[in-house]
């Protein structure tokens, strides 16, 4: 199946892989090729695309990805690979959610943000 | 008449002239590639965002649960223009024609008895606007210290808006912006984005959804402001840059006419000057 990574400023990746687990935001699921087509939205976390070749890693904050029989596509607000990402990059994330959940109404959902990043980091070994 | 040495001078000036704006083209030339390329690269994320979000409102949108940003506050009483224009002039008819769609929205509206709130992006269109519509101004973004455009410049402007928005300070938002569609021809465009409009004829896909269908529309329509924005900066950049290079091509083509037209008077004055001393010479000599 395909994969496409879709950032607002360019398209990440595109890729031939057998499997997609995507952190959605009511919890993770794994799409494979003949998926029921879904629309999930994400949550911060890690984005794995298990090819023959090996598995390549993203953090993705924030969007949604849309799966369907023959691919999956993630619209990220903010994707970036993981060998890229680096313990500024969370901070500076979690520092964002936690400015965005200072001023929110919405404090539960917030909060959720900002547990989610620091779990997206814990889970990223920074 | 002026004299031969005036002549030569202005013929100096007019070329020191035509040395920048051919420069200034060929600057804007390059940037204008790299407005292209941005533009172009942003294009699939809002593609497929739009699409989804104009299935969803399809399905979700006539409910009474739909969410304000897509159904509105019911009313359309306060009206907010987002104004985008450049940093920087010299670019033909570029932040006019922005200023100008804006201006006549804005007077129909309120000769319609609405209030009008303007939030300007670029300090060119607030110079423009200053001069009527001064007191409607609500707030100014300034872009003047950004080197590249990027998604978060964006997410700022939609942050405000919305913020805006949460507050009750609008009920319509309404986005000026020029569209690139060459380098000769940028379309002044006025794009609704609160509430959301999309196409109707939006094909509606089955799908499952997670969390609920209303759960990831009010989770969409945010991010939706914010790519709007992004495209409408973007198509700005492109069309600004597109819009100074034709200007300047314009200019230094006018610059070359005008030295052609010097030196063709400076050459006519040589030779008059010529002529006049030959004249007195010979006719010194047969008066001897």
């Amino acid at each position: 199946m395909r994969v496409d990574i879709v950032t607002p400023e360019r398209r990440l990746a595109s890729a031939d892989v057998s499997e997609v687990q995507i952190p959605g935001a009511d919890g993770d699921l794994t799409a494979m090729e003949g998926h029921a087509p879904t629309i999930t939205t994400l949550r911060p976390g890690l984005l794995r695309a298990v090819a023959a070749g090996g598995t390549t890693t993203y953090v993705v904050t924030g969007g949604f990805a849309e799966i369907t029989s023959a691919g999956v596509s993630v619209l990220a607000e903010r994707a970036v690979p993981l060998d890229e990402a680096n313990g500024a990059l969370f901070d500076s994330l979690i520092a964002e959610a936690r400015e965005a959940a200072a001023t929110t109404d919405d404090k539960d959902g917030a909060e959720k943000l900002v547990a989610d990043m620091i779990a997206a980091r814990a889970a990223a070994g920074h | 008449m002026p004299s031969l040495k005036d002549l030569k001078n202005r013929i100096g000036s007019v070329k020191n002239t035509r040395k920048i704006t051919k420069a200034m083209q060929m600057v804007a030339a390059a940037k204008l590639r790299r407005a292209q390329e941005n533009a172009e690269a942003a294009r699939p994320y809002a593609e497929r965002m739009n699409a989804v979000m104009a299935g969803l409102a399809g399905s979700v949108g006539q409910s009474d649960s739909a969410p304000r940003l897509l159904s509105g506050t019911g009313t359309d009483k306060v009206h907010l223009l987002v104004v985008m224009t450049a940093e920087r002039g010299l670019c033909g008819g570029f932040n006019s024609s922005i200023a100008r769609l804006a201006r006549g929205h804005a007077q129909r509206l309120l000769a319609a008895g609405k209030t009008v709130k303007i939030l300007t992006v670029g300090k060119k269109g607030r110079e423009q606007l200053r001069r009527d519509l001064a007191d409607h101004f609500v707030g100014h973004v300034d872009l003047s210290e950004v080197k590249r455009l990027g998604y978060a410049n964006a997410q700022a402007i939609a942050r405000d808006i919305l913020s805006r928005f949460e507050q009750g300070e609008f009920d319509v938002a309404t986005l000026f912006f020029n569209r690139f569609q060459s380098v000769i021809s940028q379309i002044p465009t006025a794009q609704q984005v609160i509430p959301a409009v999309f196409a109707t004829d939006a094909p509606t896909a089955l799908y499952d959804y997670e969390p609920s269908e209303e759960g990831i529309l009010a989770d969409l329509l945010p991010r939706g402001v914010a790519t709007q924005v992004f495209t409408a900066l973007l198509e700005n950049g492109a069309s600004e840059q597109g819009a100074r290079m034709s200007a300047m091509d314009n200019a230094t083509r006018n610059a070359g006419d005008m030295i052609n037209r010097l030196t063709i008077q400076y050459n006519r004055s040589r030779q008059a000057a010529i002529t006049k001393e030959l004249i007195e010479i010979i006719s010194g000599a047969e008066a001897l």
